[in-house]
């Protein structure tokens, strides 16, 4: 079963992404599991202990589950000042 | 205390609004905020604060000016290059503002001086440009329960709360309870950063501050403003403390400040020097310039992004971009049994790019240090520094 989600990317992964938001037709039923399946398209250096993940200007589990029409964010952390 | 003529006319616009007049304007006179780093974010920090008076801030900077701050750094001027960037903050604010005494911390901030410094201040504002620092200012505010106000930036992006664990709110341990591997997230002297953003994201904390000094409103705890310059977004998120924080949770195990540039993972400055002649070889960019100057049979790396290059680059050297290194591998495969000297912009992203190509093979590579940076300062000041 496939799912539609808004798939939003800050900091450095923006930039390892190549762009700031898309939409995406996914199979992942977790953050966690479509985080993994973004990370292998599109390597992506940080590990998900490294940074957040909301949904629905919540943030969530790695291992919550995944709804159609959801907006995810991925929000790895920043320093800089 | 009464406030003279002239206080009244400098304050008058805050002296009209009922939610400050002359209580809340005298509540700021008296009040003590602490701004870590005169940078990006404390150059409008401490203008504002200033203006607004703030009755004393104390500054905490070990760095001099730089040209390359002057693009978003707004306190400090042309005539203070190569001077500490407090002593800089400090003079435009006395000419600004003289209600405001202003306390110069010139100094890094930690584990010995953290809690003495911090102890005078009501408020502290986190504006530095780096992980430890950032988990230290954390762990001290939580220690002394004083409000921490966060704000941090990365190219168009911003992040801003306030961490107040004695009002019963999250800490920045709550949010990312571990710092990223070492290298893996570029400050923005690598990876850039968009000029006015800090001006968004320190006025963003400016106000936090303000509201806590005067008891007005609804603070920031407890929510994350995620700022999108690209897309003019705020996005704010809930924030909600971690029971298993080990900081401010239920049962928390950190009650003093600890070694912070070893819990980030960054060696210390022999054991770095041990290590990185034990792994990888390094060059300065003077014997860079000799091996070059001599014909020397190797293969010079430039691991930058295109866009950097651009800007400027090392004669002879070829690009391939760090973020592309693991694709394009192979493009190196002819170079395999070479010596291979690798460069970046400071020596950071070419050490990594040294331990990749290592580890798929290449036995001989050599890091520059201090990247191109280094070879405008010691080898051809002609090359521009960015
Ligand atoms: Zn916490």
């Amino acid at each position: 079963m496939t799912r539609n989600v808004r798939v939003q990317y800050f900091g450095i992964l923006r930039e390892q992404r190549g762009c700031g938001e898309e939409s995406r037709e996914t199979g992942a039923a977790s953050p966690l599991d479509l985080y993994r399946e973004l990370a292998g398209e599109h390597g992506f250096s940080l590990d998900p202990e490294n940074l957040r993940v909301a949904v629905n200007d919540e943030f969530r589990d790695w291992d919550s589950i995944l709804a159609e029409g959801d907006k995810v964010v991925f929000i790895p952390p920043v320093a800089g000042g | 205390m009464e406030l003279s003529r002239e206080q009244i006319e400098r304050y008058s616009r805050h002296l009209i609004l009922p939610e400050i007049a002359v209580e809340g304007q005298k509540r700021l006179l008296s009040s003590r905020v602490l701004l870590i780093g005169t940078g990006g974010l404390g150059s409008p920090l401490a203008l504002y604060l200033g203006a607004a008076g703030v009755g004393k801030l104390g500054l905490v900077d070990f760095d001099v000016v730089d040209r390359s701050n002057l693009q978003r750094q707004v306190i400090h001027g042309l005539s203070w290059l190569g001077k500490p960037k407090v002593e800089s903050a400090k003079a435009r604010i006395a000419d600004l503002n003289p209600d405001v005494q202003v306390e110069v911390h010139r100094e890094a901030i930690t584990s010995k001086n953290a809690l003495e410094i911090l102890r005078e201040y009501d408020v502290v504002i986190d504006g530095t440009d780096n992980f430890p620092t950032r988990y230290l200012t954390n762990d001290a505010c939580a220690l002394l329960k004083k409000p921490n106000i966060y704000g941090s930036i990365f190219r168009f992006d911003g992040q801003a709360t306030v961490f107040d664990t004695a009002r019963g709110g999250p800490c920045y341990r709550c949010l990312y309870p571990e710092p990223p591997p070492p290298g893996m997230v570029p400050s923005c002297a690598e990876g850039g950063v968009l000029g006015i953003l800090p001006g968004i994201i320190g006025l963003i904390q400016a106000t936090e501050c303000i509201k806590i000094l005067l008891g007005i409103g609804s603070s920031l705890v407890g929510r994350l403003i995620q700022y999108d310059s690209l897309a003019m977004k705020f996005r704010e998120l809930k924030l909600r403390r971690d029971p298993n924080c080990p900081l401010c949770g239920d049962n928390p195990t950190i009650h003093e400040l600890i070694d912070y540039e070893q819990f980030c993972g960054i060696p210390k400055p022999d054991e770095k020097k041990e290590e990185q002649q034990t792994m990888i070889p390094q060059i300065t960019a003077p014997e860079l310039k000799a091996k070059l100057d001599a014909k020397e049979d190797f293969l010079l790396l430039d691991v930058r992004e295109q866009h950097e290059y651009d800007i400027a680059r090392i004669p002879g050297a070829t690009l391939l971009p760090l973020s592309v290194i693991q694709q394009r591998v192979g493009e190196l495969e002819d170079h395999k049994g070479r010596e291979i000297v690798i460069h970046c912009k400071m020596g950071g992203r070419s050490m990594q790019a040294c331990q990749f190509l290592q580890s798929q093979g290449f036995s001989k590579v050599v890091n520059v240090a201090g990247g191109i940076t280094a070879w405008s300062d010691q080898v051809d000041p002609s090359v521009a520094k960015y």
